[in-house]
């Protein structure tokens, strides 16, 4: 990745063979991005529930993911599974004791309890495990580089695009192919008319909450490698989540997925060749696409 | 029409008639602070940063209390008063305090004029976030312009004038500092208090409460909202701008999520919408976080969590809307 380590960013041309390393490093990062804010964005769009605490389940789960696996010796299949399942678990405690009282509250009690939630959440984690960052130890088979034939790279970067993919293609079938995947659809369209119709939206929203939560810590997870993981993680990279899922439209998945995309190659690309500031462009960028288009770039309705 | 007589009005319409006249105990803020200053000289420094604190809190009750504007980068404003003075200051541009705190509000308010013409367009989601968004810019583009505000060290030396040219701020003793910051607050208190009980201070209410009916009666809704939203900015920025003037120097936490995170929480705790919640809330979160938190810093943050859930779930008018209930249950008829 840092072949050319002794010339400085600037000298480095773009075209060549670093664009297929910038789209490769951009796209695994934008798959972990998918893959933590998809939860989020249906979350918000079915709910209607400003969520700031989502980024406090990502870390949590890369936390159980991680700690199983250093300091249990669990492989890394099964810790994953692990981690979505304790993660889910724990969400639905949560949102049968507190996020169902708050979805007809006002958006600030929402944004109060949910910013008071992630505090919790970095403090207890701090109190129990500690406030340093965990490293994550990749299994033998995702380390090193890959072949792809017209250029070599990080194996774990290749797993996480061909992942992520694959989780985005499921996500998709069965948000469109499936009865409940149509009830959720139906949901964030219309929610009056699918309590009408006699769906139980507590448990659909239950649901969706936790399975959110759950695909949330796979990416913290997945993301520990590379974003580093500590308690702060919970609101260090919130607002990237909340970018993705504002510029994607709430409750579409494609539209998270192509954003997740747009902005992890974006922010992949200026940390490398802008890394004084280069944020600047992806908060420009929201702005204007937030200004264009209020419901995001792929959301319905205007 | 009512009559002119006092004794012929509904009490309904009696009590919103004099909904702006000084209540009994409107004083004892003002009394306390002054006491503060004689009580403990050894800890002007804490009460400079919880007066800014106020000041800061009251500009955004007036726009999220008052107009229901749910806003998570006021600290914008903040950001753009302290680097005002601080950068005018620094570069020997202008050092008297008093009309740099007047540059400071104006050029906030023309932000806000403008980012609130363009962003009070939208609602929810897509408003929360692009606020957050435009303060998360100028932090970045403060970091960026080194050479105008000392990037990510910010400024160090803020050099300013003595007050009309004779009052000192000594930077270990901050009586001054503290006098003065009072004094402006004082001034950005009755102007907030003017607002909230003027006719537009009504009308922002109305259109907190039932934006479509405000349209509907004719009011000009976006044109208040905006020009709240500016005047809301001013103060901010006069706040931003004691805070520069008060500890000399300038830095990008001045712009930060955290600090915009620090006043909403200040004004929820102590109750939005009701002017002295920002009083309430500010001497509280201040005084808790200054003395808690640099011992027990894991600790402060797990208490800070809970008491937002509470207030969230069970609490939704801070801690004066909880003196508010019990006081209610105390006397059984309404007062007349």
């Amino acid at each position: 990745m840092f072949r050319e380590a002794g010339k400085p960013a600037s000298y480095r041309v773009i075209f060549g063979e670093d664009v297929a390393g910038i789209v490769l490093g951009g796209l695994a990062a934008g798959m972990v991005l998918f893959v933590v804010s998809v939860g989020l964005s249906v979350t918000m769009g079915l709910m209607g529930f400003v969520n700031l605490a989502h980024g406090g389940f990502a870390m949590i789960g890369g936390y159980i993911i991680v700690l199983s696996m250093n300091r249990l010796g669990v492989p890394f299949v099964p810790a994953l599974i692990l981690g979505f399942t304790l993660t889910a678990a724990l969400s639905i405690v949560l949102e049968r004791l507190f996020y169902s009282r708050l979805y007809r509250a006002a958006e600030l009690d929402q944004v109060l309890f949910s910013i008071g939630l992630a505090f919790i959440m970095i403090a207890s984690v701090t109190i129990v495990i500690g406030p340093e960052t965990q490293p994550m130890i990749l299994p033998s088979w995702l380390r090193g580089q890959i072949d792809l034939g017209f250029t070599s790279y990080r194996t774990y970067s290749i797993f996480l695009i061909v992942f992520g993919a694959l989780v985005a293609l499921g996500l998709w079938l069965g948000f469109e192919r499936t009865r409940i995947g149509a009830q959720i659809r139906a949901a964030v369209d219309n929610r009056k008319m699918v309590e009408l119709l006699g769906i139980n939206i507590d448990r659909l929203f239950t649901f969706t909450f936790a399975f959110g939560s759950g695909m949330a810590a796979l990416g913290g997870g997945f993301g520990a490698e590379f974003l580093g993981l500590d308690p702060q993680y919970t609101l260090k990279y919130l607002v990237y989540f909340l970018i993705v899922v504002a510029v994607g439209g709430l409750g579409r998945i494609t539209g998270v997925f192509y954003a997740a995309l747009i902005i992890g190659i974006l922010d992949f690309l200026l940390k490398k060749y802008l890394p004084q500031g280069g944020t600047i462009f992806i908060y420009v960028l929201t702005i204007l696409i937030l200004l264009i288009r209020p419901q995001g770039l792929f959301g319905r309705g205007g | 029409m009512m009559s002119a007589s006092d004794t012929q009005m509904p009490s309904a319409v009696r009590d919103f008639a004099h909904r702006h006249r000084l209540r009994w105990w409107e004083p004892i803020p003002w009394l306390l602070a002054i006491t503060f200053f004689y009580a403990f000289p050894r800890h002007l420094g804490i009460g400079n940063e919880i007066l800014v604190m106020i000041l800061f809190a009251l500009s955004l009750d007036l726009v999220l209390g008052y107009a229901g504007i749910v806003t998570l980068g006021h600290a914008a404003f903040f950001g753009i008063g302290a680097y005002t003075v601080g950068m005018l200051a620094h570069h020997g541009i202008w050092t008297e305090p008093l009309s740099g705190l007047v540059i400071a509000a104006v050029i906030a308010s023309i932000f806000g004029l403008i980012s609130g013409f363009i962003l009070l367009r939208t609602t929810g989601l897509t408003l929360l976030m692009l606020t957050l968004c435009m303060m998360l810019l100028l932090e970045e583009a403060a970091n960026l312009a080194q050479a105008w505000t000392g990037g990510y060290d910010g400024l160090d030396t803020v050099p300013i004038d003595p007050i009309f040219g004779r009052f000192e701020f000594n930077p270990l003793i901050p009586s001054t500092q503290y006098i003065y910051i009072l004094c402006i607050l004082f001034v950005g208190f009755l102007v907030v208090r003017t607002i909230v009980y003027s006719p537009f201070g009504e009308s922002l209410t109305g259109i907190r409460e039932n934006t479509l009916r405000m349209h509907a009666v004719g009011a000009p809704v976006r044109k208040r909202l905006i020009l709240c939203y500016a005047i809301s900015g001013a103060i901010a920025g006069v706040a931003g701008a004691l805070w520069a003037q008060a500890n000399a120097y300038v830095n990008m936490s001045t712009f930060s999520l955290d600090r915009a995170a620090t006043v909403l929480i200040i004004l929820v705790l102590g109750g939005y919408g009701r002017l002295y919640g920002a009083f309430i809330g500010a001497v509280a979160y201040m005084a808790l976080s200054h003395y808690l938190a640099k011992i027990y810093p894991t600790a402060w943050q797990l208490g800070l969590g809970l008491m937002l859930v509470f207030i969230a779930m069970f609490a939704r008018n801070g801690i004066l809307g909880l003196v508010d209930n019990i006081a209610a249950k105390f006397r059984k008829k309404p007062a007349s």
